[in-house]
């Protein structure tokens, strides 16, 4: 508790002492008055104060002075107890209430601590701390153990493992080597590491996700306007009803007492103010946003959560968001001698090629080449290898090199990437290389699946065997193959117009040469945006790491965000519609009113604070191992 | 130009949005937004004019709230 609101504390305690020594009292009614009064003024001084100053700059109808005129014309009805009972537990509600907001101001402030507060550089000989902000490009920074990493930059010196969690998601650390480019916001788990800044860091990657996520608030989403514009004529409307309820119903029914109609606009009053709605829902969606980017998905606005919570259609680009986008040995199939073999007889062959399929013929293969197996390698573009390995021909390549070079005969083979392997004017088999799924991709799709998404799509600019082989093995249900770039645009559009009105299409790439489809999507996801400032830029939401799974999780988030703003009208709503009801009847007291202003905003307050601890949870989805490769 | 300012003892959610309405239609303004939970003020107007709607911002944020300010 802060200073103020101890000290709101002790004055609400004074007055409930007063307040009860009065109901004890067996005394004159005129000292009782004065009893009362002098508790009310204890309890209430304060609130008529606001009151009358904001009346003198012309701003009427806020709860003070509803507060005001509700008590004081519970006092003048002679209802004494009742007036100071309901200011007293006003102000309890109130203190309730900034307690509870400081309390969430303070875990939403903690979620965002990834800024870092100095980087140590080396001025005139030693080693000394300074603003982030004071670094220069190029400059060396010296790292601690358990510091965090104030700027973007590649490491020069040391080796590490770095906590990128405040950034990710991920809690398993990642390995930080020399001529490894790391970003600020990590933590430095044990070794110290000289590093060279590579931006200021007004561009770093830290300050460009706060600076996103601080303004991600500024995007509001739907309920957060329509809870805006409902306040705006809540009160004046509820005003008006309190001021027609009091005069009114005594002038026109027979016997109605003046007091009683009096009282029970007073109770109108008091229910008036729409706080509980105003403050409980945009907390939640800052929950939301933060418990999201707790996770390593950064949503930019409160409208995108919104639009993930609604998510109907997921389409996936293939390449770097499904798959990993680098080549890799799938399958070895001999013809004629052990598979061993055949790989070591292909990765000696590709040994002086730079070529990505001769990377990954080498990388499967694990072991130094001997170059003195070697003799005389001539490569045939459009062909392959020709290479004298142990004194033999081989030849290593595609088709055409066996049938026109080596003169074999294929028999018939899979459709995608292969490397064939001829030995002495043999064939000794092939090799498969392919794009490879990633880990938790099937998951991915599971996870959307099983959180109810209608329709999983794969876009691919790949031919058709492969694009097909692919969304088989991942449960997609649609895919779109050989697709230039510009059509993925007309497939998006006829995909649009699939889903229900209600209903969203989100699509996620890798945030680089998709930018018209992220654009059009009702919500476009970028992957792996760590270290990518395009990507950041172009999409909704932005997935740091290199896990599609990562979506299902967002959207979980998002739905329970939903889930408790929803929560959080209905129920504020509702109890203040009862309660004007039950007031109007004459059957609600002031007590229900207060509870239905302060109780219901404290209530809501705590209701909006789970949104934050969603990020506490663990995520359902666990990434399982491809079980294939394609 | 936009300019960032912390604000203390911003306590009513219902304020904020009253503050971010009438600094918003402050001439020179070309958007304003208060933010409850993290206690900001952002505008983004003019450099030239960014002190004087910076003292009128005050006044209204004074009006509305009397025990809220704006730090800078």
């Amino acid at each position: 508790m802060t200073k103020k609101q101890k000290k709101q504390l002790y004055k609400i305690l004074a007055a409930a002492a007063l307040y009860v020594l009065g109901i004890l009292l067996p005394a004159d009614e005129m000292i009782l008055i004065a009893v009362y009064l002098v508790s009310y003024l204890i309890a209430g001084g304060d609130v008529l104060l606001r009151a009358a100053g904001n009346i003198r700059r012309g701003q009427v109808f806020d709860e003070n002075f509803l507060m005001t005129i509700a008590t004081i014309g519970a006092l003048a009805l002679g209802e004494y107890r009742e007036g100071i009972a309901v200011m007293l537990f006003y102000q309890v509600g109130e203190l309730f209430q900034s307690v509870a907001v400081s309390k969430s101001r303070k875990s939403i402030a903690d979620l965002m601590d990834i800024r870092p507060d100095h980087a140590n550089i080396m001025r005139e000989e030693q080693w000394i701390e300074v603003d982030p902000e004071e670094v220069q490009v190029g400059e060396i920074i010296l790292i601690k153990p358990g510091e965090r990493v104030p700027l973007d930059g590649v490491i020069t010196e040391g080796n590490s493992t770095l906590d990128t969690s405040a950034l990710t998601g991920e809690s398993v650390p990642r390995e930080a080597l020399p001529g490894n480019e790391i970003f600020s916001g990590c933590i430095n788990l044990n070794g110290t590491l000289l590093m060279q800044v590579s931006k200021e860091f007004e561009q770093s990657t830290v300050a460009r996700i706060l600076d996103l996520v601080e303004n991600a608030s500024s995007k509001k989403a739907n309920m957060e306007s329509f809870i805006t514009r409902f306040a705006r004529y809540y009160t004046p409307a509820v005003v008006i009803v309190a001021a027609c309820l009091a005069v009114l119903p005594p002038l026109v029914i027979a016997g109605a007492q003046f007091s009683d109609w009096v009282y029970r606009a007073l109770t109108f009053l008091v229910i008036s103010c729409p706080c509980a709605l105003v403050i409980s829902i945009p907390l939640s969606f800052f929950g939301g946003l933060g418990g999201s980017s707790r996770q390593g998905v950064l949503v930019k606005g409160g409208n995108y959560l919104e639009a993930l919570a609604a998510a109907e259609i997921v389409v996936f680009d293939k390449t770097g968001t499904l798959t990993k986008g680098s080549f890799d040995v799938a399958e070895i199939v001999p013809a004629a001698m052990p598979a061993d073999q055949l790989l070591e007889l292909a990765a000696l062959g590709e040994s002086y090629s730079t070529h990505p399929i001769s990377q990954s013929l080498r990388r499967a293969y694990g072991k130094e080449p001997d170059l003195t197996r070697i003799g005389q390698v001539q490569e045939i573009p459009g062909y392959g290898i020709e290479a004298e390995i142990d004194g033999s021909t081989v030849y290593i390549g595609n088709h055409k090199l066996m049938e026109e070079k080596a003169g074999v005969r294929l028999p018939e083979g899979p459709v995608g990437t292969l490397v064939h392997v001829a030995k002495q004017g043999a064939y000794a088999g092939y090799i498969l290389i392919e794009d490879q799924i990633k880990e938790d991709a099937a998951a991915a799709i599971a996870g959307l699946k099983a959180c109810g998404i209608k329709k999983t799509v794969m876009l691919t600019g790949d031919n058709d065997v492969i694009g097909k082989k692919v969304a088989a093995q991942l449960g997609i249900g649609q895919v779109f193959t050989q697709l230039l770039p510009a059509d993925k645009v007309d497939k998006l559009e006829l995909l649009m117009a699939e889903k229900s009105p209600k209903g969203k299409l989100v699509f996620v790439g890798d945030g680089i040469n998709d930018a018209p489809v992220l654009a059009r999507a009702d919500v476009g996801v970028a992957m792996g945006a760590l270290g990518s400032d395009a990507a950041i830029e172009a999409a909704d939401v932005v997935i740091m790491n290199d896990e599609p799974s990562k979506l299902a999780a967002a959207i979980a988030v998002a739905r329970k965000t939903i889930g408790i703003a929803k929560q959080n009208t209905v129920f504020a709503l509702g109890v203040k519609g009862l309660v004007l009801i039950l007031g109007a009847m004459g059957m609600a007291s002031m007590w229900a009113a207060v509870f239905a202003d302060v109780g219901v905003s404290v209530l809501a307050i705590l209701n909006a604070m789970r949104a934050l601890s969603i990020a506490k949870e663990k995520t359902l989805i666990k990434p399982v191992a491809a079980d294939a490769l394609i | 130009m936009k300019k960032v300012y912390k604000m203390e003892d911003l306590s009513c959610a219902h304020c904020a949005a009253k503050m971010e309405d009438a600094i918003s239609k402050l001439e020179g303004v070309e958007s304003a937004s208060v933010n409850f939970v993290t206690q900001k003020l952002t505008i983004n107007a003019a450099e030239n004019l960014i002190e004087s709607i910076l003292e009128q911002a005050r006044k209204i944020v004074s009006k509305i709230e009397p025990d809220c300010v704006i730090l800078s």
